[in-house]
């Protein structure tokens, strides 16, 4: 072998072996990026950072039960029912930090599987709509019944976390644990997402029907999606009432589920980092956009419209073009450039 | 025992009734056509026995177990399992993949598994047997191919093939060569035939396409207004007075040379 065809051919190793871990790398950066903040960040920030963590937990869950078709509008109740049964289980129990997360999370999947049974006699529109209506019929029940939730008030003195006698509730512990735990559950729901119960979950949304026929239990994968993802979203909960110490039924009112909603659209369900994303960008957009407080609402309606119109797969739609256009060479970019300017001028 | 009996079946909807009082019986090993004017039940027949309706009074048997009332999924578990007119596939996956999740009632995984990544061996197993699928049907070639990027036939193909990933004892083809052109028809009729003598499936199927349906079939029902008109071989059904009666007027039937004579 020639001197420059070895020099070619391990270019061409490298290449592809950096495309192969490229992904690697770029989560290891983020990671180690996010450990470092925590102890950097200041401590407005660091709220916004667990806000953020806590979050990514409730667009991953959410993505999760989009993969079957249903849009579910209950999700940010089930967080509620994660955050009332952490609090009850915390305050009346007296149960550690460790033991409490995931039995919130059990929780949220009881809820999630009393709602899921007639639920499944619905799809598309009407699973939405009726999922709005059993979410809010549980959060009235928070807000008339004073024992054990509290009515409008809530449940206050919430116990802060704790794990073999250390205190999680300063900043940086809670930064880290809630680090940890969404790191955790989005790792599971990775794992799902590729595995074959995650294949049969997409192929439901795909040809409900034919999945059906070929031995794939519509109603039993339904409802496992819509469990599984109530689970996550009660864990999400549980941190949310460690953090905040007492809660109430306005922390799950249609407002928090419209903003998931805006999340999801603005990111894409189609690929699995693509409500993360989404959720980054809004993040950001809605803390620039704190000057403008009495115009948020209209602002994000606009966005909202905006994305379900033009950009309808959402910014994990403009993944592809982007690592298409880092692909092609300058000088036929500019070719694309003026084609695709000449086609529109002729348009016009 | 009979592979599969229709006992009384009915079906309603409203005020028509798509199946009356139907009784059949297909043996192990047949291939079994079903024709009938438009609107004479088939497609009603098989939506029933496959589970997709269920029947308004009748039973339906499959190796002596009861299928009525049974969702599709336990009916494909039991070995009965339907292909349908239209291209049915899962869009956003390849050839292989739409094999590969068909071959769901065989590579059951547990949430746990899933998460840690247990099956891998299983998966192996399974992505070979889905191969083997696919080089029968003959769509080796396409197997990274996006599902909807394939022509008409070969969806039609891709159909058969996910049916086979069930590893079905019964196999309920609806209209499997519509739309084909006379190549593609001949491969089709080729494969159905292969998969009686060599996979040892039985046959059923519902088709407009009277060559086809002649050429394939070693027996036939006829049926019209939901009632069973005639059952025998090609031969018997050809010069059936009644059946004869039955599709008069309808073009695509009668005016076939190869009917008439």
């Amino acid at each position: 072998m020639s001197a420059p065809e070895e020099v070619a051919n391990t270019g061409l190793a490298s290449a592809t072996a950096l495309r192969r871990f490229a992904p690697l790398l770029l989560l290891a950066a983020v990671l180690a990026v996010l450990c470092v903040l925590g102890f950097e960040l200041r401590p407005y920030h660091r709220e916004l950072a667990i806000v953020f963590f806590i979050n990514v937990i409730m667009v991953t869950s959410y993505r999760l039960i989009t993969t079957t078709g249903d849009w579910s509008f209950a999700h940010v109740v089930l967080m509620g029912a994660g955050s009332y049964g952490a609090a009850l289980i915390a305050k009346h129990a007296g149960l550690p930090f460790g033991v409490v997360v995931p039995m919130a999370g059990i929780t949220a999947a009881i809820v999630g599987a009393a709602f899921i049974i007639p639920l499944l006699r619905t799809a598309g529109f009407g699973f939405f709509i009726a999922s709005f209506a059993m979410g809010e019929l549980v959060r009235l029940i928070w807000v008339k019944v004073q024992f054990p939730f509290g009515g409008t008030r809530g449940i206050i003195n919430i116990p802060s976390p704790e794990i073999v006698g250390l205190r999680l509730s300063p900043p940086v512990p809670f930064y880290f644990t809630c680090f940890i735990v969404m790191l955790a559950a989005v790792f599971i729901m990775w794992r799902l997402d590729r595995s074959r119960i995650g294949n049969a979950w997409k192929s439901i949304h795909s040809d409900d029907l034919l999945a059906e026929c070929v031995g794939i239990d519509v109603a039993r994968y339904r409802s496992l999606a819509f469990i599984t993802g109530a689970f996550f979203a009660g864990i999400a909960g549980a941190l949310l009432a460690y953090r905040m110490g007492s809660i109430d039924p306005r922390n799950f009112d249609l407002t928090t589920m419209i903003y998931l909603i805006i999340w999801v659209v603005v990111g894409g369900t189609t690929t699995f980092w693509g409500p993360i994303v989404g959720l980054v960008v809004v993040t950001i957009a809605f803390e620039w956009s704190r000057p403008l407080l009495e115009w948020r609402p209209l602002m994000f309606g606009g966005v909202l419209i905006f994305f379900l119109i033009f950009l309808p797969g959402g910014l994990e739609s403009l993944f592809p073009k982007v690592g298409n256009a880092l692909r092609t060479p300058p000088g036929q970019q500019f070719q694309r450039l003026r084609t695709w300017f000449t086609t529109f001028a002729s348009r016009t | 025992m009979s592979l599969l009996e229709v006992r009384k079946l009915s079906k309603r909807f409203g005020g028509l009734l798509a199946i009356s009082d139907l009784d059949m019986t297909v043996e192990e090993g047949e291939i079994r056509g079903i024709i009938g004017p438009n609107g004479a039940g088939k497609t009603t027949l098989f939506n029933v026995i496959s589970g997709t309706h269920k029947p308004t009074s009748g039973d339906v048997f499959l190796n002596g177990d009861k299928l009525t009332g049974l969702r599709p999924s336990r009916i494909a578990g039991k070995g009965g399992v339907r292909t349908f007119q239209r291209s049915a596939m899962f869009s956003d996956f390849t050839v292989l993949e739409n094999v590969s999740i068909a071959r769901h009632l065989h590579a059951r995984e547990s949430l746990f598994g899933a998460i840690v990544g247990t099956a891998r061996g299983m998966e192996k197993a399974n992505e070979g047997r889905a191969l083997e699928i696919l080089e029968f049907i003959g769509l080796t070639a396409f197997k990274d191919e996006l599902a909807p990027n394939l022509s008409h036939g070969h969806q039609r193909a891709l159909g058969v093939a996910m049916a086979l990933a069930t590893e079905p004892h019964i196999l309920m083809l609806d209209e499997p060569v519509a739309g084909m052109n006379p190549a593609e028809t001949e491969r089709m009729t080729d494969i159905i035939r292969k998969l009686r003598d060599e996979w040892n499936i039985t046959i059923l199927l519902v088709e407009h396409d009277m060559k086809t349906v002649m050429g394939l079939c070693e027996s036939i029902t006829v049926l019209n207004f939901g009632k069973k008109l005639a059952e025998g071989v090609p031969a018997e059904i050809v010069s059936n007075p009644e059946v004869i009666e039955a599709y008069l007027g309808s073009e695509d039937i009668l005016g076939d040379d190869d009917f008439a004579a």
